[in-house]
């Protein structure tokens, strides 16, 4: 469901043989093939972006700025677990940029030789506690979550959120038991907007995008473990001077300022 | 179908009628043994070449899995009780779900063969449409009747204390939803084949509908249940969208097998790959051990 949410009313494009087994395994469905047109200099055809869950609102903010600045182009995007990407992209799945949640599922794709230019941090993420709307447990902390009956959603330790949270609840000295291991942020997220579960320990950035249907709670072990997200541009890039110009204004204030206005932190 | 089966034949019936002799048991066992081999000569090239594509294509990758699975570390990786206790609930769940679809999913089949309703078609077409609905979405929709604040789960919790999602009676659930309407599709399709004279017999000698439907339909479309459970199970077994997202994932309550090769696949994938390895050879065995039973009927 929000594993690979691709961008409303875009064509499902470019999908390898690796997402494609990584698709197929986790039951959605995979796409056609993608026609990369690079045409002189001004910026054309499509660029793929592999971005963390998490960032699915700004970055879809952002590519249609982008589309909007340089007519021509177009912007694909698959959100999904930094892993699950790292994986795919690790299996030869055609994308053109990567943006991670965490700097060790980047390094998985850095470390193989798969990144263009060496990665580099663009914003910073902290957890917070989603609860229901109107916090009716009083949820103050992440001691709090231990309180018999409360059901709370962690992300599983596979994916970014699920280890900065292990690594917050470490250091609150707190021992929880989830009722389930979400495989991403925003699955986690959907239980308690489902009102499914009670509690969810996500990103700043998912509280607040969600809206109302989820209350936020801070809590200062965040401060323990908080995320780096590293973006980069990939070796096997089709479309690499797009996705120069991608990552440029991601980086650039505008970029900034449509990302810390989703709750992320400069780096 | 077995001879063992066809025998409910009350004393008045020494020998199926000419004309139903279809469906009788020595018809159906006679052609299979009894079947030529497709002729070696001219196997056309515009129908070689495509099958043993599709052949190769099905094929490569269970080869692919065998090639890359790591050996070595296998014994170790197979040590870990983690493995052991999504096995073990894979096992358990996906039995349970296809019990679950047999008590419900029998009858339903019989009365979409045997009965005439207004809208019958209709129906039949919702029964098969967890067929092709994505599992994922399947879950969603569970999520909505059953989750704590679903339409029915909300009077669950209230009145009973019973909340579905995150447990194992979830995973359960979602594994019937998704595997159920196989065995309906199969247990329909033996009915329909059956020859309903015998239940027919049966009340003109003075047995009540469902005494027909015990000792005569029953035995007459034994194969075709066998058939659909297995289906069925190996469905359940496989589960994966509805699951994840009805149940959750957590080790030793909902994380099933397909669910821990999903995860692992992330982080550790040599762990995958054997973990994938347990779930082919238990299909394997499956498909092995009711061979003889399922190619017959399906």
């Amino acid at each position: 469901m929000n594993r690979s949410a691709h961008r409303p009313r875009r064509p499902l494009r470019t999908a390898g043989a690796g997402v494609a087994v990584l698709l197929a395994l986790s039951g959605c469905s995979a796409s056609g093939s993608g026609t990369p047109g690079t045409a002189g200099g001004a910026l054309s055809g499509t660029v793929t972006v592999f971005a963390a869950a998490s960032l699915e609102e700004s970055f879809t903010t952002l590519g249609e700025r982008f589309e909007k600045e340089h007519p021509g182009t177009e912007v694909t995007f698959s959100f999904g677990g930094s892993d699950t990407l790292a994986a795919g992209i690790g299996n030869g799945a055609p994308a053109d940029v990567f943006a991670a949640a965490s700097t060790r599922t980047m390094g998985l794709v850095a470390d193989e030789g798969l990144t263009a230019d060496s990665p580099s941090t663009f914003v910073r993420n902290r957890l917070e506690i989603a609860t229901l709307p109107g916090n009716p447990h009083g949820i103050g902390s992440l001691k709090d979550l231990t309180a018999p009956g409360l059901k709370v959603v962690l992300c599983d330790r596979a994916v970014p959120c699920g280890s900065a949270a292990r690594t917050a609840l470490a250091a609150a000295d707190v021992e929880l038991t989830p009722v389930s291991y979400a495989q991403d942020v925003k699955s986690a997220l959907t239980k308690v907007e489902l009102k499914e579960a009670d509690a969810a320990v996500v990103y700043r950035t998912d509280v607040r995008a969600a809206g109302d249907k989820v209350e936020g709670v801070e809590f200062p072990e965040a401060a323990e473990a908080v995320n780096d997200y590293p973006i980069a541009r990939l070796e096997s890039a089709r479309n690499p001077a797009a996705a120069k110009a991608f990552i440029a204004l991601v980086k650039s204030p505008e970029g900034r300022k449509v990302l810390t206005g989703a709750g992320f932190l400069a780096p | 179908m077995t001879g063992r089966h066809a025998t409910p034949s009350d004393p008045g019936t020494p020998a199926p009628p000419p004309g139903g002799g279809r469906s009788g048991t020595r018809t159906v066992r006679a052609p299979r043994t009894a079947r030529p081999r497709t002729p070696g000569r001219g196997v056309p090239l515009p129908l070689l070449v495509p099958a043993l594509l599709g052949l190769a294509f099905l094929l490569v990758p269970l080869l692919a899995l065998l090639l890359r699975a790591p050996w070595r570390s296998l014994p170790e990786q197979l040590a870990s009780p983690e493995v052991w206790q999504a096995l073990r609930l894979s096992l358990v769940c996906a039995t349970a779900a296809t019990a679950l679809s047999l008590v419900v999913g029998v009858p339903l089949a019989w009365l979409l063969a045997r009965t005439d309703f207004p809208g019958r078609g209709l129906v039949r077409a919702l029964v098969t449409l967890p067929l092709v609905l994505p599992p994922v979405v399947g879950g969603v929709a569970l999520l909505l009747a059953l989750g704590r604040n679903g339409v029915v789960g909300q009077w669950l919790d209230a009145w009973f204390g019973i909340t579905l999602p995150f447990t194992t009676a979830g995973v359960v659930l979602a594994e019937t939803f998704v595997a159920m309407p196989f065995l309906v599709i199969s247990v329909e399709g033996t009915l329909r084949a059956a020859d309903p004279r015998y239940e027919e017999a049966a009340t003109t000698l003075g047995a009540s509908r469902f005494t027909a439907f015990r000792r005569v339909t029953l035995p007459l479309v034994a194969p075709g249940i066998a058939a659909g459970a297995v289906l069925a199970w190996a469905r359940a077994l496989g589960e994966f969208g509805a699951t994840i997202t009805f149940a959750g994932n957590f080790p030793g309550r909902t994380q099933t097998m397909p669910l821990a090769v999903y995860l692992a696949l992330q982080s550790d994938p040599a762990a995958a790959i054997a973990l994938s390895l347990v779930l082919l050879a238990v299909s394997v065995a499956v498909l092995a051990g009711l061979r003889d039973r399922w190619m017959r009927t399906a």
